[in-house]
C-alpha cells in the first residue's frame, strides 16, 4: 500500500507523481500567461505571487520525491530492452529537467538577495546571489529548461499510453492503484 | 623714444605671455573618475504610476574628464556605462527593465556619453553638452554641472568633484515606457562623479 514493489507503485509515489503532474502543467501555463501580461493588469503581481509559491512547493516535493524514489524500490519498467534504457534515460532527465526549472527560477528571484515568499507563510531566503547577470541568465535557463520539460513530459505520456495501450500493460493503471494491478 | 616704448611693451607682453601661459597649462588636468573608490554615482528617478518614484543606479562605469579652473570652456569628460550594473534593489524589476521591453541590455551593454562642450554660468556651474548613446541610439544631451570641490585628498592624490542633473526623454532612445503609464515617459538622472588627478 505505501511502500514500492517490483510490481506497482505505493501510494505516496503515486500522490507525488500526480501532483508534480498537475503542478508541472499549471505552472507552466500560469508562467507563460503571466509573462505576457501588461504593468496594469490585475494579476500583474498575483500571478508571479502564486508562480512562486506553487514552484517552491513543487520543489520540496520533488525533494521528498526524490529521496523516497532513491530509498524505495523502483517497479520494473515496461517494454522491451531499448526501451527500459530509453525509459530510465528519460525518467532521469525529467528529474534534472524538473530541479533545473525550479532552481533557475529561484535563482531570478533571489538575485539581488531577496528571499521568496511562500502563499506568505514563510519566506525561502536567497543563498546564492550577485553572480553577473543572474536574473537575466537564470531567466533564460528558466524559459528554455520549462520548454524542455514541457516537450519531455508529453514524451513520457505517450510513452506511458504505448505501453498501456499497444503493449497492452498495466502502465497506467499501476501509477493509479497502488501495488499494481493483476495485468502485467 | 617711440620705437623703444614699443619694442618695450612688445617685450613685457611675450614675456607675459611665456609666465603666463605655462601656468595655464599647468591648471588644465586629466581625471579618471574614481570607480575603483566607488567615490562616483549614477542615480536614476523615474515616475512609480505618478504616486511615487522607482530609484536605481547604475554601479559599474568607468570614465575620465579634463578640467581647469581658470578655463572651463575647455572642460570634457567621457563616460562609459556598464548598462546590466543597473540596481533597483529587486531582481525581478531589474531583470525586467534589462530585458527587451526596455533598455534591452543583451543587444546594447553599454551606454556612453562624450562630451562635445562646456558652457560656464559662473560661480563653479556650467552646463556640460555632449552626446549619450543608450539603448544603440545617440541623442544630445546637456548636464547642469556644479563643481562641489577640489585638491589634495589625503592620500597624495588630488581630486576634484561634480554634481550633475540632466533629464533624459526615453522615448529619444527608442525605449518605449507607455506601458508603464504616462507619468513615465521621463527619468532623472543625477551624478555624482570625483575624480583622480592623473
Amino acid at each position: 500500500m505505501w511502500r514500492n514493489s517490483v510490481h506497482g507503485w505505493g501510494v505516496p509515489s503515486i500522490l507525488l507523481h500526480w501532483l508534480s503532474a498537475v503542478l508541472v502543467v499549471s505552472l507552466f501555463v500560469l508562467g507563460w500567461w503571466m509573462t505576457g501580461l501588461g504593468y496594469y493588469d490585475r494579476w500583474y503581481q498575483l500571478g508571479p505571487w502564486w508562480h512562486k509559491s506553487l514552484g517552491l512547493t513543487l520543489l520540496g516535493l520533488t525533494l521528498l520525491r526524490l529521496a523516497w524514489r532513491l530509498m524505495q524500490p523502483t517497479p520494473e519498467a515496461h517494454g522491451v530492452s531499448w526501451e527500459r534504457v530509453l525509459a530510465h534515460a528519460g525518467h532521469g532527465l525529467l528529474y534534472v529537467l524538473l530541479l533545473t526549472v525550479m532552481v533557475s527560477g529561484y535563482l531570478i528571484s533571489t538575485a539581488e538577495g531577496q528571499g521568496i515568499s511562500v502563499f506568505g507563510a514563510f519566506e525561502v531566503p536567497a543563498l546564492l546571489s550577485d553572480l553577473p547577470r543572474q536574473a537575466t541568465l537564470a531567466g533564460e535557463v528558466h524559459w528554455y529548461a520549462a520548454w524542455a520539460l514541457v516537450v519531455l513530459a508529453v514524451g513520457h505520456t505517450l510513452a506511458a499510453l504505448k505501453h498501456h495501450i499497444l503493449d497492452r500493460r498495466d502502465t497506467l493503471r499501476r501509477m493509479w492503484w497502488p501495488g499494481g494491478s493483476r495485468r502485467q | 623714444m617711440f620705437s623703444k616704448s614699443l619694442l618695450k611693451t612688445a617685450t613685457s607682453a611675450a614675456l607675459g605671455a611665456a609666465v603666463l601661459l605655462p601656468m595655464a597649462q599647468a591648471n588644465a588636468a586629466d581625471y579618471k573618475i574614481d570607480s575603483e573608490g566607488q567615490h562616483a554615482f549614477i542615480e536614476f528617478k523615474i515616475s512609480h504610476l505618478g504616486y511615487s518614484y522607482v530609484l536605481g543606479t547604475f554601479d559599474d562605469f568607468t570614465g575620465t574628464f579634463s578640467y581647469d579652473p581658470d578655463a572651463p570652456e575647455a572642460s570634457s569628460a567621457n563616460v562609459e556605462v556598464d548598462v546590466s550594473s543597473l540596481h533597483t534593489a529587486h531582481a525581478e524589476r531589474d531583470k525586467h527593465i534589462l530585458s527587451d521591453d526596455f533598455l534591452n541590455a543583451s543587444e546594447y551593454p553599454t551606454a556612453t556619453f562624450e562630451s562635445t562642450g562646456f558652457e560656464s554660468t559662473g560661480d563653479g556651474e556650467g552646463e556640460l553638452s555632449g552626446n549619450l548613446t543608450l539603448h544603440g541610439e545617440t541623442q544630445p544631451i546637456t548636464i547642469e554641472v556644479d563643481h562641489i570641490g577640489g585638491g589634495d585628498d589625503p592620500w597624495g592624490g588630488y581630486r576634484n568633484g561634480f554634481e550633475g542633473e540632466t533629464t533624459l526623454t526615453l522615448s529619444d532612445f527608442g525605449i518605449d515606457t507607455s506601458k508603464l503609464g504616462p507619468t513615465a515617459s521621463t527619468v532623472d538622472m543625477h551624478l555624482v562623479v570625483e575624480g583622480i588627478r592623473q
